[in-house]
């Protein structure tokens, strides 16, 4: 579903050049659930952002449903995003100043659907993933593993085919990190959905279906 | 869409207050002074009573006499208006009027001064002024040089205590007059109909003003419908080329015009000596170039205030652009938000423009000035607090939305 090719990635300043990502060639098939695991600054959130179509790598092919991402406009890679990525981040990164349900309906926002189809698809998500009656809370009114579930929520509202999730559980106490993980292994089993995972956690990573291992920028076994 | 950035915008205001503040009050101060001089300029130049007809209705308001080294500027004379501008091709009607001056009265043994017009019949079927009390003095009475008077509702006052004035007889300029007619008053930024006191012009106390070429008086005409401005001044001028000038040795030519209140302006303000061509696109661009110059700075500090603020909301630009914000979708929520900013800026200066308006008027700081917000003075506000909204919120929001997301979400999270 998702192909990196010998993807390169490389910041360059006036005095340094960092390679992130070096000879990247990874695929992610249809409704796996692949984590990403390795030591802080090998590269995962990068190959996740790369992946995610966030950030352009320096080199290499970026494959989605074996097309060739081969144009990186904003406003082209924006409808893609919108359409089949959702992402889920360590910190929530959830909208202060929105409520629950208007920050579930984000995504939607962008697709120019109807408030009352926004407002009906946002509460699903809410209900699945268990914050229903949560809906008028701000973020700041929840706990950390109730803002995850919102981030989650956001993240499949639009029913992507993608979720790409940069250590979910970073920020939660392991009975919440169970919770979360329990909700993304039921969208990958039911809804099919692909579940691409950045972890730490040694336990949760043993979970999925393969893992993905990096070091210093490249892949190994 | 639309509804949820205004939701937004309006949790951002609530967020930080203070800076908030600060914006709405350069907004609501720079609205507040342009609308106070929109109204100022609506209540000297838009058709407003009793110069309802001003689409046709042109005055001469200045003369030159040029010679090689010489130049006499003035108004028109009585002789200037009589002999050359009357029957003109396009006119309807033309009166001749002087310009106002100030004649001395008395109540008992107290000194008023009021400002005294001489005027002809046609002035007040030109004008369309609405008469309180009686009307006004007609083609007879300026023929017999009766000495009669319309005088304004202030005069009224001042001189009969508010008691119905027709038939009482008063004293103006060393002469007495009894009243026809009251009207209201004409505020003094009205420089075609304004005065106090309005008596034939066959009243004066010397015949020599018909004599002048140049004068203190001035033709206003009413156009007849269709008829071109430039048709009339054309012959107006091709008339003027052969008057027989009094002072041929330093003098040799006469030029005047016929114009709207807007074009006097701008020739008084703009025109060089001896330029027969009004220069109202100069004077368009001068009101245009003050008032975006007063608005520079207050757009600036809202650039400022703006792009400063850009980090605290990193998080959210990064969030928006990985779930399908193009950067277009972003430059316009972020412009929604200034706009609406604006708007209620623009809000709490309406209210304070009429109160400053009001103060204005109550003042008497301009003399018969009923300075007021109308729907157009409105529209206009509207407009510049869109401008305001716009440009103030279209860099910012173009920075906002070239923010990397990766680097903006890295920001956030530090």
């Amino acid at each position: 579903m998702i192909r990196l090719e010998n993807i390169e990635k490389v910041y360059r300043t006036e005095r340094i050049e960092t390679v992130a990502l070096s000879g990247i060639n990874v695929e992610v098939g249809e409704g796996e659930f692949v984590s990403v695991m390795g030591p802080s600054g090998c590269g995962k959130s990068t190959l996740l952002n790369v992946m995610g179509l966030l950030d352009v790598p320096t080199g290499g092919a970026v494959h989605l449903d074996g097309a060739l991402i081969d144009s990186y406009q904003d406003r082209k890679l924006a409808r893609i995003r919108n359409r089949h990525i959702g992402f889920i981040f360590q910190t929530f990164h959830l909208v202060a100043d929105l409520s629950v349900l208007d920050n579930v309906e984000i995504p939607l926002l962008y697709r120019r659907t109807p408030a009352g189809e926004r407002r009906k698809l946002a509460m699903a998500a809410l209900e699945r993933v268990g914050l229903g009656s949560r809906i008028h809370h701000f973020p700041s009114q929840l706990s950390g593993g109730q803002q995850q579930r919102v981030a989650i929520a956001r993240a499949i509202v639009g029913r992507p085919r993608i979720l790409l999730a940069d250590e979910p559980t970073g920020n939660l106490d392991s009975q919440m990190g169970d919770e979360i993980m329990a909700i993304l292994q039921d969208l990958n089993r039911t809804e099919k959905t692909t579940v691409v995972m950045v972890t730490h956690d040694q336990r949760l990573a043993c979970e999925t279906g393969r893992i993905i291992r990096l070091f210093d920028g490249r892949m190994v076994n | 869409m639309l509804q949820h950035y205004l939701k937004t915008a309006w949790k951002v205001f609530l967020r930080r207050k203070f800076f908030t503040l600060i914006s709405l009050f350069g907004i609501t101060f720079t609205l507040v002074v342009l609308m106070v001089a929109t109204a100022l300029l609506d209540h000297a130049f838009a058709p407003y009573p009793p110069e309802v007809n001003q689409d046709r209705t042109r005055t001469v308001l200045r003369a030159q006499m040029l010679g090689e080294h010489s130049t006499w500027g003035s108004g028109p004379g009585y002789k200037l208006l009589d002999r050359y501008a009357r029957n003109l091709p396009g006119v309807e009607r033309l009166s001749i009027s002087s310009n106002p001056g100030a004649a001395q009265s008395f109540l008992g043994a107290r000194k008023i001064t009021l400002q005294l017009r001489r005027t002809d019949a046609e002035f007040w079927s030109i004008l369309s002024f609405k008469f309180l009390e009686g009307g006004p003095f007609n083609a007879q009475d300026v023929a017999e040089a009766r000495f009669v008077a319309v005088i304004n509702e202030a005069t009224r006052d001042r001189l009969f205590g508010g008691r119905s004035a027709l038939n009482q007889v008063f004293e103006a300029d060393g002469q007495r007059f009894r009243v026809v007619g009251v009207v209201p008053d004409v505020p003094v930024l009205r420089r075609i109909p304004f005065a106090d006191v309005w008596v034939p012009l066959t009243t004066a106390k010397t015949d020599s003003y018909r004599n002048d070429l140049l004068g203190p008086f001035m033709g206003i005409a009413l156009l007849q419908r269709g008829a071109s401005s430039d048709e009339v001044n054309a012959e107006f001028m091709a008339r003027l080329k052969k008057v027989e000038l009094p002072d041929p040795k330093n003098y040799d030519k006469i030029i005047a015009r016929f114009e709207t209140t807007f074009e006097n302006m701008a020739t008084s303000l703009f025109a060089l000596r001896g330029e027969e061509e009004t220069h109202v696109e100069r004077l368009w661009a001068a009101i245009l170039i003050v008032g975006l110059l007063f608005m520079l700075l207050p757009t600036v500090n809202l650039v400022n205030l703006n792009v400063s603020r850009m980090m605290e909301r990193a998080s959210e630009i990064g969030v928006r652009k990985a779930f399908g914000a193009s950067s277009r979708a972003l430059v316009g929520q972020f412009v929604v938000e200034n706009v609406a900013m604006a708007l209620i800026g623009a809000t709490v200066g309406f209210v304070l423009s009429f109160v400053a308006l009001q103060g204005i008027t109550a003042s008497g700081l301009i003399p018969y000035a009923k300075l007021h917000l109308n729907l157009r003075i409105f529209l206009y506000g509207v407009a510049i607090a869109v401008f305001f909204g716009v440009f103030s919120g279209v860099y910012p929001a173009w920075r906002m939305s070239r923010l990397n997301p990766v680097q903006a979400l890295k920001g956030a999270s530090r």
